[in-house]
This record gives structure tokens, sequence and C-alpha cells, in this order.
């Protein structure tokens, strides 16, 4: 239960961060830790470096830009849970990822890149229509996670910032898991009109209003989940 | 082999390392500060939680190199002296412990969690405990220690 080891970098800018990743083909972005340092004390994530993103400046912070949150992508989810800027919304879905520990040290951005399919933070993305600013390019929160895990970034490309449109009308998070702070058997968010599920897909999806067909797991298969999601669906409408 | 300077419970302490040593070894290893335990080793059991910057923090999921430059307190820490911290006594008191393998990190998380809730309902003292794994109590005496610790402290 120790990691393998390897080399470290802290640079201290968006900029030097990228050329050491674009010099290691098998470098890899450390965020806040919480999911990928799991992995490399399991050794599950045996990277020959870490290019820690913990001391540059540019990537962390919260503001308002014409009614848009803009979210660093290095802000910690305590920051945001926590912020006046934050719509109910992500306040109330950030009370959801794991725990107070683990909310202080992970942030907005590795939550999203990671890509948890039952994760809280890229369910909100989704209903809200958010858009991910990266160091190359802007992406539609319907066009970055493409499976388990796994997001439309290439290789060497880093989040920049998240931009969360506010939402349309009355909002909602609603989730199930089996205890408070365990990952989600089925989490809901609403943004208006917009019903985006999680844990019932490889990744977040769009509810399109008809019979939803999830996909089981070990702990909830999916007639389970389906009632789950029907329920989960019925109390973020009545919001 | 990186250096990190760190300052733990008001003491600056500077070491060479690897990159991949986790922070609670390094408080165990290096520093001698055996007070963190270290039970699950990847974020699930909360025993090692420590105060970064004043901020709870999974010293499992935390390299040492990650903690350079900045503030860490430990269970060592709570104690005045000889004089124990309000919840180090109520958890004495109100029988908030058995085999205590949990208890230095479950004191951290409260230590910090009454600073953000000096008044908190038993529903919230228990959502955060749900960071915190503990195979003795059955957990109903901790709830009882923290809040009455929350009494102490308003007092």
């Amino acid at each position: 239960m120790k990691p393998a080891p390897f080399e470290y970098f802290r640079p201290g800018s968006l900029d030097e961060a990228l050329a050491l990743l674009a010099e290691r083909e098998d470098a890899k972005p450390l965020a806040g830790g919480q999911s990928l340092v799991p992995m490399l004390n399991f050794r599950l994530a045996r990277p020959s470096a870490l290019v820690d993103l913990g001391a540059i400046e540019e990537l962390r912070g919260i503001r308002i830009e014409g009614g848009t949150l803009v979210v660093g992508a290095m802000t910690p989810q305590w920051e945001l849970e926590h912020s006046p800027h934050a719509f109910p919304l992500l306040r109330e879905a950030l009370g959801f990822v794991g725990h107070t520990a683990t909310r202080c040290r992970g942030t907005v951005g590795g939550s999203l890149v990671h890509a948890d399919p039952t994760a809280e933070l890229p369910v909100c993305a989704l209903a809200l229509g958010a858009e991910l600013v990266t160091s190359r390019r802007t992406l539609p929160a319907e066009r970055f996670f493409l499976s388990v895990f796994t997001t439309a970034l290439e290789p060497g490309e880093l989040l920049v910032e998240v931009h969360f449109p506010a939402p349309p009308g009355p909002s909602a998070f609603v989730e199930h898991a089996h205890r408070h702070g365990d990952f989600a058997v089925v989490c809901v968010a609403r943004a208006g009109d917009r019903i985006a599920l999680g844990g019932v897909a490889a990744t977040p999806v769009l509810w399109d209003g008809g019979e939803l067909e999830p996909v089981g797991d070990l702990f909830a298969p999916a007639d389970y989940k389906r009632e789950i999601a029907r329920a989960l669906i019925e109390r973020a409408r009545a919001a | 082999m990186i250096d990190v300077a760190v300052t733990v419970n008001g003491t600056r302490h500077e070491r060479r390392v690897e990159p991949r040593l986790l922070l609670s070894d390094f408080l165990r290893h290096e520093l001698s500060l055996y007070g963190t335990h270290v039970g699950c080793e990847h974020g699930v059991c909360g025993a090692c939680t420590v105060l970064l910057d004043g901020r709870p923090a999974r010293s499992c999921l935390t390299l040492a190199a990650q903690a350079d430059g900045r503030a860490i307190h430990t269970v060592e820490s709570l104690a005045d002296g000889g004089r124990l911290h309000p919840l180090q006594q109520a958890f004495h008191e109100h029988f908030g412990l058995q085999c205590g393998f949990c208890t230095p990190g479950i004191l951290i998380t409260a230590a910090f969690f009454l600073e953000q809730h000096p008044d908190p309902t038993e529903a919230e003292v228990r959502a955060e405990l749900a960071g915190h794994l503990c195979r003795c109590t059955g957990y109903a005496p901790i709830v009882d220690s923290i809040l009455a610790a929350a009494a102490a402290l308003r007092r």
C-alpha cells in the first residue's frame, strides 16, 4: 500500500506544467489527489512522474462573469461549497461529494476530469450545460464525458476552468447512496427543464423524459436503480 | 529525493525524502509523531486525518512533498500540556473510544467541524462522522462525546 517510485514536479505556472507533461509521455497531472493517490497507493497507477498542479495560482479561484460562474480547475471543492457565488445546486451537490477532509483537498477540476460515472460534479456540469475550458479548447459538458474515467481530454491537455451558467429555473440535487459520503447509487441534478443523472450509465446522461435503462452493478441491479432514479427524478421535479 | 520543510504543531522540520512518501508516513517515521494512525491507506477510514493549513486532510492521500511550506496540526496538538482539549475530555467522560485506533482522526475532524458548526444537531454530527470508521463503539458514544464537547466549547 505504498506508491511505486516516481519523479515529482511542482511547477508554478500552467505553461511550465504543460511543458513537463509534454516531455514525459506517462507523467500524470496531480490535482487534489483524492482519487489518484489511492490508485498510486494500490499501484493501480504507476506513472513515471507526477506534475503537481497545486502551486499554480492561475488555476484557482471563483468569480462571476456576466451571470456565469467561473471556477478554476484547481479550486478545492470545499471552497466552492462555501462560496457565496456558488449556485444552491452546486452547494447541495458538493455536500454529497466524499467527506469534509476529501473536499478540502479534492478539486472541482479533478472531479470532472476523473469522470467517475457516479460523481456529483459531472452530473451538475451536464445539467447546467457547463463549458469546460482546457489548455487547447472549450468543450461543452455534453462532449466532455466519453466513458467510465474517460474524458475528451487528450494527453498533455489540462482543464483550466469551468463555466457554469446559472440555472434557468428551479434547481435541485438529490442522491441515494448506501451511506452518506459513499459513491452514489443514483444521483439527479435538475437545472430548469434539464435533468441529468449519474450512476445509471458509463457517463452522466441527460434524461429525455422516457423510460430509463440503467446499467446495474454489484451492489445495485438495474431494476433497483430504475426505481431509485424514477423516485429521485420525481423529487427533483417537485423542487 | 526532494527537500520538504513543514511546520508541525508549531515546530519547523526539514527533511530530504522520496517523492512517494505519504504525509502519514512522514509524520510517523520521520517525525516520530505516532498519534496519527494509519488504517486503510486509501482514504476510506479517516484514522490518519490531520489539519493541513487549518483544514482536515487525509494524510494517507497527501504526499509529504505536497505539504512543503505548509502548517500541519496532528492530534498531539490538541491537549495543552497535561490539560485535555474539551473534545478529548468529552470522549473520556462519554466513553467515546474503546480501542482508540480511529480516535485521532475523529478528534481532528470534530475539532474543525465544531469550529464551523458550534451548535450542531445530532444529524449533522452523524453525517460528519460518515467519513470515519469505528469498529468498536457503534458510534453512539462518539456522537454523545462530540455533542457534549460542543456544549462545553460554547460555555
